[in-house]
């Protein structure tokens, strides 16, 4: 029991944050927010999977990868396939030239299902998938770059690359992924109507469980001896390195394990939202993915998930009321939290927080009086 | 390609391999910029397509006040607004490095999304200044028309007047930085900071005056860009990430690797381009360009840098 509290949930700080997040996600949101704000917040929620794999990534890891966006893609787009492929059964697909296949496919003169769509069709195979697709591309991209020591800046750039190579190959390849419109009409998960009210409720508590599930795994391996060493190697890898320790590999193995993380929020997206696109994919959402992490903290696992909520709810905001001040206020809350604020929410409240919950039950009155000179004067009169 | 004759396809290669070339020159000026900025500080300006931006607005606005108000001027004011987009966004990019870029030379990451923030904060100012719809500036009557050597083939006289500039701008960088005492400690700053200040080198002046101008010739690619596209406010981001890949495919602070890996992206995006369609010559492009770093993390040519 002991070390389920210490490891998983991160002792006792660690599980006061748990416990406060999950009392706000399972319990304030449902009852406060109306189905479809509910709803915007199981998306954003979704986006939070992206912001935690880049803790591990880049807050633990020192690896900033500019293409989380890929890999919450891919998991969207698995879970897009089948859902898709579902949707479009021979009956109700009939006035189509070709019925049984999805419709942009019809669109763009296919005839038949591509090969690589064919596994889709099973709902075990997807479900695999959502998780082996990325990891085993993340493995490929991560024992490339690791093995012959590409690391920092460079890496950055090659994911951001690798980005908008899967974007331009989405967007120009319709036929075969939908093109720029994404897979969209997406209906049943196994005969299960997912655009129902009943439906979003029950997919926002799987969210946001897995969200939670997550959580804890990400908190176990952190606090385990590979978390230790990941700091390490961020701080200095060559001591890492010739202490004996294969770098690489701890590398790869949290690039993909990121990777997998992402996929299952892009995985959870698709199923919430309805439908997956290329705009979820490319440079612009995995910056902002970036930016998550960094209003949130990239060194805490609660805080990003804030991080994530904020900025969202900051943006539907601002974009309904003054769309063109959005632009300026995103840009300057990235520059103000890269220079001022580099641990982001999470520095903040370890800053100031806790000193103003350690007065607060008992000397908040006395502080008051003693630290406010012209109060001090008054009650001397 | 069996369709074609031979002569067809001469024309075809000679057409889209100049057209290859204005994008070699496009992208070439804006990666001069950044692998100055780049191997000299190892910083990622993210907001260098806008300084581009800035140089095609400033193109643009000086064309606009001349027809206004000196229509004689017209003839001769891009010479001059190819001056001024310098002179603009380098004082833009050395207020960027004062305000913004030195406090985070330690953490060179983190610079990477500052100036993505700043890029943002740059887009956004062009739409409320310029509007969404692209602009262009009208072009003088001896930048109009084309050559032809043969029926078949055409060539723009702004495309070569692009290349002609590009051309001096590439000798001035160089006779810049391996011809002259400054060149020489913005050398041997980067190769090694620490005993470059030891000799009297002022190398936080030497970053300065390097990131203004890397911004500067980014203003010049922009002036050279309103010749042959018109300018948006996201025009300058729609280059960004070719022209990293120019930078690191080329290897950083090698002049010679930046101009090479230029010319090979350039021809083999706008060659390919005309045999299968344009996304595609895209993705082949950079898969080719992605699949040779992993193989040669350090680029085409590189020098090496003592850390």
């Amino acid at each position: 029991m002991n070390f389920v509290y210490e490891r998983f949930l991160g002792g006792k700080n660690g599980a006061i944050g748990i416990a406060i997040l999950a009392a706000l996600i399972f319990l304030v949101f449902p009852l406060f927010l109306d189905a479809f704000r509910l709803g915007m917040v199981g998306k954003y929620l979704t986006y939070a999977f992206a912001a935690i794999s880049l803790v591990l990534l880049w807050g633990y890891g020192g690896i900033l990868s500019l293409g989380q966006g890929v890999f919450f893609g891919l998991g969207g787009y698995c879970m897009a396939m089948f859902l898709k492929l579902e949707a479009s059964d021979p009956i109700s697909t009939k006035i189509q030239s070709t019925p049984g296949i999805p419709d942009f496919m019809d669109w763009n003169q296919l005839t038949e299902l591509p090969w690589f769509w064919i596994p889709f069709e099973s709902f075990s195979f997807t479900l695999l998938a959502v998780i082996l697709v990325p990891a085993i591309f993340a493995f490929i991209i991560g024992f490339s770059m690791f093995k012959r020591r590409v690391g920092g800046v460079y890496f950055a750039i090659i994911t951001q690359v690798i980005a908008v190579i899967l974007t331009v190959l989405i967007v120009g390849q319709q036929g075969f992924t939908g093109g720029i419109n994404g897979i969209t009409d997406l209906k049943t998960l196994n005969g299960w109507d997912i655009r129902e009210d009943s439906a979003k409720y029950i997919l926002y508590f799987i969210n946001a469980a897995l969200l939670f599930a997550v959580i804890f795994i990400s908190r176990f391996i952190l606090t385990s001896k590979y978390g230790r060493l990941l700091l390490a190697m961020r701080d200095k890898e060559d001591r890492v390195r010739f202490s004996g320790y294969d770098v690489s590999n701890f590398k790869i193995f949290v690039f993909c394990f990121s990777a997998v993380i992402s996929a299952i929020g892009g995985a959870m997206f698709t199923l919430q939202v309805g439908f997956m696109s290329p705009s979820f994919v490319g440079i612009v959402p995995s910056i902002e993915m970036v930016i998550f992490a960094a209003v949130g903290g990239r060194m805490s696992l609660i805080g990003v998930v804030y991080g994530t909520l904020l900025v969202n709810f900051g943006r539907t905001t601002f974009s309904e009321s003054f769309p063109e001040l959005w632009l300026f206020l995103m840009g300057g809350l990235f520059i103000a939290v890269v220079m001022f604020f580099p641990n982001g929410l999470a520095g903040i409240w370890d800053k100031y927080g806790k000193k103003l919950t350690a007065y607060f039950p008992k000397k908040a009155k006395p502080a008051l009086t003693q630290t406010d000179p012209a109060l001090a004067a008054e009650d001397a009169k | 390609m069996g369709d074609y004759t031979v002569q067809e396809l001469t024309a075809i290669f000679a057409m889209q391999g100049f057209s290859g070339l204005s994008l070699f020159s496009v992208l070439l000026l804006m990666a001069l910029g950044l692998a100055i900025i780049f191997g000299q500080m190892g910083v990622i300006n993210m907001a260098h397509g806008e300084f581009m931006a800035v140089g095609a607005y400033t193109t643009y606005l000086l064309s606009v006040i001349s027809e206004k108000y000196f229509p004689g001027f017209v003839q001769y004011y891009f010479l001059f607004a190819i001056v001024a987009s310098f002179i603009v966004a380098g004082i833009l990019g050395y207020l960027t490095e004062f305000i913004l870029i030195r406090h985070l030379y330690k953490r060179p990451l983190d610079t990477l999304l500052a100036t993505w923030g700043l890029s943002l904060i740059m887009q956004q100012s062009f739409r409320s200044i310029f509007g969404a719809r692209e602009v262009s500036p009208g072009l003088p009557d001896w930048l109009m028309g084309s050559y032809q050597p043969t029926d078949m083939i055409d060539i723009p006289i702004n495309g070569m007047f692009v290349l002609a500039l590009t051309a001096v701008v590439t000798i001035g960088v160089y006779l810049l930085m391996y011809r002259s005492n400054w060149g020489l400690s913005v050398r041997a700053t980067t190769q090694n900071r620490l005993m470059s200040g030891a000799v009297g080198i002022n190398t936080k002046k030497i970053d300065r005056l390097t990131f203004a101008l890397g911004c500067g010739i980014a203003g010049i690619a922009g002036a050279a860009f309103t010749t042959i596209a018109s300018t948006g406010p996201t025009s300058g981001s729609l280059y960004i990430v070719d022209t990293f890949m120019v930078v690191v495919f080329g290897g950083a602070a090698s002049l010679f690797g930046t101009i090479a890996s230029a010319f090979t992206i350039a021809q083999a995006q706008s060659i390919l381009e005309f045999f299968i369609s344009g996304s595609m010559a895209k993705v082949i492009t950079l898969l080719t360009l992605v699949v040779i770093l992993m193989m040669r993390p350090e680029g085409l040519f590189s020098i090496k840098v003592r850390k």
